[in-house]
């Protein structure tokens, strides 16, 4: 029983550099997850040996079944859920609005596309407003369309797609296809603790 | 108490309400540190926004039309009523539980302004409120909404500008100051609107209005919102080196705005719709309104644009929506040309009219009274000519302005300050300068510059927050004390004629421009009340007679120069006196701190004081 020296199957050793984010990685990892933290316990006093095949865990069953709740634990949260709340909000906004779902449902064989048109335009008008009144959109990138730019070493891969010929070390040097939009504030109303969010729209009952 | 840290203005308007502040501390000078405040509101049930506006709506939802817990609002979980734009939005499918317009109910003489009479057309189920009351809750949402936001600095601890319309009466000003005083004021005063437009162009200019504005100058403010229109007219002096501002006069109520020019471009529309053969129901007659709107925005705003690029668009389309989901089949498309918007709104409203042009009045039917009193003209410019002729000699007495011009038929206006919603469309704001000055051009006098840069919507409120913070010496402050001088009717001692009513003269009681704290000297004349019982008295006022003076006594006037208002009504006390004896008095006015008009009776003996009552319960039935 000496220091926890972790006994890697193929006794390689990890350099010092990468073993830094992974001690960090760990620490928080532990912190986060007592299933975790009580397997390191066991795998430092030596009592889960055969370990070598199996990776820390079994590949996650993520986006599939969303809600195994007797599954094993699963490791450090890679993916995030979110609530069908807000998703609803935006969809009832928008049918209130704009009648997207209306519009999107119906069926246009046997309608002119003026007939089309002109609910377009309902459509268009609503959805503006929507976007107007819930979001502020700026685009990511300030250049104009097709202009030469240039991304440094370290930009910000979420906020830009590099496609094409990606090859070698930043800065990469391309065209600018799409701008991007990027949120800075979302406005969406706060709904009351009881209120039912999947009735996106009521059905109307004339007396 | 300490010292209010903010001062906040209220715009409690006819058809949208606004709050803004200033932070008295944290502002030097005319920089001031100011801002709105977001009010969150009901926009769907269950569902709560800050928006910059409180549409001045209250919807009574019937007990099982909404689920438990939708109304809930940040400070009530459990609301059982609905303020802002759910109740608009709510209210234009069922109008018989909409409470629209309180604002004008409240200045309606003809009905019982303390009664529970709205919604006007509610079935006997709703339990209806009173004008009163609907002002009340439009206040206590925003004081709440404050308070919400605001927990360090309690709405009752602030100082409160509440802006009412220039030509309220005495007992519309009252029953604003109770409805706030209701919902929480403490600290309260009541500023018009006009006034607080000025105020809140001079807050924004940040010290250059000066160099805009020059001794000699009459700013006219044209301030019409979504359901009423208000002129005023401001003198600029100079005075000890420092220029100075006097509001000179202001116009009648006028309850037309931007809501009824929606409403005829719909009707038209609907006209047009109908002679192809598609009729509409009210449903989509509200839809269609809305979307003329919006039509009319892009035509009016973008004429003014589009006027230099010679492009401007011929017509927009209009999609009523159907109401059911089948959209792309149920829809009705139409359009509206800039010609129909040129027609009804333009022309309709703003119609090019001559100096002498009169709002043309038709006389009522006695049966019509029961709804608001809208105005019979629809054309603002007629108004406007009719308010600027009747008040030729207001400049006469303010030194440096020496009267009118010689052959003048209407006071001259030098600048023009544009107010309300309706001239978000410069095309309506130029049509109105340009009918201005061309009567301005006629008399050899020149054009009226434009004061540019108000925000239309908000401006009302900021001005008002701005207000109370030069109230306390910190800025240049508008001057002019009350717009109207105030008479009582007292019938006349002459013998009585078998079928006249005995005529009746005017005392006048309070002097045009009394200033806010100040008391009116005790008029000669007594009048006899009788002890025990409700005495009313007729009551009047002029915009115009600048020159009467407390005891003045008017055997006769012209009908332009006089309007009567609701009767006045004392009840003296018995104690210490015989009931049905009768006192002489003398009555007395007072202009409140708060910018309301006091009325008290004074006996000749003892020093006693007893309020008189506005009237606000409508008109009496004789002989009750």
């Amino acid at each position: 029983m000496n220091s926890p020296q972790p006994s890697s199957p193929d006794g390689a050793q990890l350099s010092l550099l990468s073993r830094i984010p992974l001690a960090f990685g760990a620490f928080f990892s532990l912190m986060a997850n007592g299933g975790l933290a009580a397997r390191y316990v066991a795998l430092r006093d030596g009592a889960i040996a055969p370990m070598p095949s199996t990776p820390v865990v079994a590949p996650a069953p993520a986006p599939v079944a969303a809600a195994p709740v007797a599954a094993p634990p699963p490791p450090p949260p890679v993916l995030r859920e979110n609530g069908p709340d807000a998703a609803l909000q935006l969809l009832a906004l928008l049918q209130r609005d704009a009648r997207l779902i209306d519009f999107v449902g119906e069926d246009l064989t046997g309608y002119a596309d003026a007939q089309i048109g002109a609910a377009a335009r309902l459509v268009h008008e609503g959805c503006a407003r929507v976007l107007r009144e819930h979001f502020t959109l700026v685009p990511v990138r300030d250049e104009a369309e097709g202009a030469r730019v240039t991304l440094q070493p370290g930009f910000d891969a979420a906020a830009v797609r590099v496609t094409g010929n990606v090859v070698g070390q930043p800065p990469f040097s391309g065209q600018l296809a799409h701008r991007g939009w990027r949120a800075t504030e979302v406005r969406l109303p706060r709904l009351a603790e009881r209120h039912d969010a999947r009735i996106v729209a009521p059905a109307e009952v004339e007396l | 108490m300490s010292a209010p840290r903010y001062s906040i203005g209220i715009d409690l308007g006819t058809t949208h309400s606004a709050l803004a502040y200033v932070d008295i501390a944290g502002s030097d000078g005319e920089a001031t540190a100011h801002g709105t405040l977001p009010i969150p509101q009901l926009t769907a049930p269950g569902a709560v926004e800050a928006l910059p506006l409180l549409p001045s709506f209250l919807y009574l939802p019937h007990a099982d039309e909404l689920a438990p817990g939708d109304l809930a609002l940040p400070w009530a979980a459990d609301g059982t009523q609905v303020v802002g734009e759910l109740a608009r939005s709510r209210g234009a499918t069922t109008p018989i539980r909409l409470v629209s317009s309180a604002k004008s109910w409240l200045c309606h003489p003809g009905v019982d302004r303390r009664a529970a009479i709205l919604p006007h057309d509610a079935p006997s189920e709703v339990a209806r409120v009173s004008p009163l009351d609907a002002s009340t809750r439009y206040l206590e949402h925003v004081r709440n909404a404050w308070d919400h936001a605001h927990p360090e600095a309690p709405f009752s601890e602030q100082d409160v500008t509440v802006t009412i319309p220039a030509s309220f009466d005495p007992a519309a000003r009252e029953l604003t100051v109770e409805a706030a005083r209701n919902a929480g004021c403490r600290s309260l005063t009541v500023l018009e609107e006009p006034q607080s437009a000025l105020y809140s162009w001079i807050e924004a200019s940040g010290g250059a209005w000066r160099q805009q504005v020059r001794p000699g100058d009459v700013i006219l403010v044209v301030d019409v919102g979504g359901g009423t229109s208000d002129f005023s007219l401001i003198a600029v002096l100079e005075r000890e080196g420092n220029l100075e501002l006097h509001r000179v006069a202001v116009g009648e109520h006028i309850l037309l705005g931007g809501d009824n020019m929606d409403l005829a471009l719909a009707h038209g529309v609907a006209r047009k719709l109908a002679a192809a053969g598609t009729t509409l129901d009210a449903w989509q007659l509200r839809a269609l309104t809305y979307a003329c709107r919006s039509a009319k925005e892009r035509l009016l705003g973008a004429a003014g644009d589009a006027a230099a690029d010679g492009d401007a668009p011929e017509a927009q389309p209009i999609v009523v929506p159907s109401r059911g989901s089948r959209l792309i089949g149920g829809s009705i498309r139409t359009e509206l040309t800039a010609e129909e918007v040129a027609a009804v709104i333009v022309d309709g409203f703003f119609p090019r009219v001559d100096a002498s042009a009169r709002p043309v009045s038709r006389v009522r039917a006695g049966l019509a009274q029961l709804g608001l009193p809208y105005a019979q003209d629809a054309a603002v410019t007629r108004h406007l000519a009719a308010f600027l002729g009747r008040q030729l000699g207001a400049l006469a007495e303010l030194e440096g302005f020496g009267g009118h011009a010689d052959g003048a038929s209407f006071l001259h206006p030098t600048a023009v300050l544009f107010n309300g919603g309706v001239f978000k469309s410069p095309l309506l704001a130029e049509r109105l300068l340009q009918t201005l000055d061309g009567w301005l051009t006629a008399e050899g006098a020149p054009p009226a510059r434009p004061l540019a840069g108000a925000d239309l919507d908000l401006a009302v409120a900021r001005g008002a927050a701005y207000y109370g913070y030069v109230r306390q010496g910190r800025g240049v402050r508008i001057r002019g004390g009350t717009a109207f001088a105030y008479y009582v009717g007292v019938e006349s001692s002459m013998p009585a004629v078998p079928g006249m009513e005995p005529p009746v003269e005017a005392l006048c009681l309070a002097p045009f421009g009394m200033e806010e704290g100040t008391e009116a000297e005790l008029p000669g004349l007594e009048l006899g009340l009788v002890v025990g019982e409700p005495v009313d008295f007729r009551f009047f006022a002029s915009s115009v007679r600048r020159h009467d003076t407390v005891g003045t006594l008017l055997g006769f006037w012209s009908p332009d120069e006089m309007q009567e208002l609701a009767p006045i009504s004392a009840t003296l006390p018995t104690e210490g006196r015989q009931p049905g004896e009768v006192v002489p008095v003398r009555l007395a006015a007072r202009v409140t701190e708060a910018g309301t008009l006091e009325l008290v009776a004074v006996p000749r003996d003892g020093e006693q004081r007893w309020k008189i009552e506005f009237d606000v319960r409508g008109e009496r039935q004789p002989g009750a």
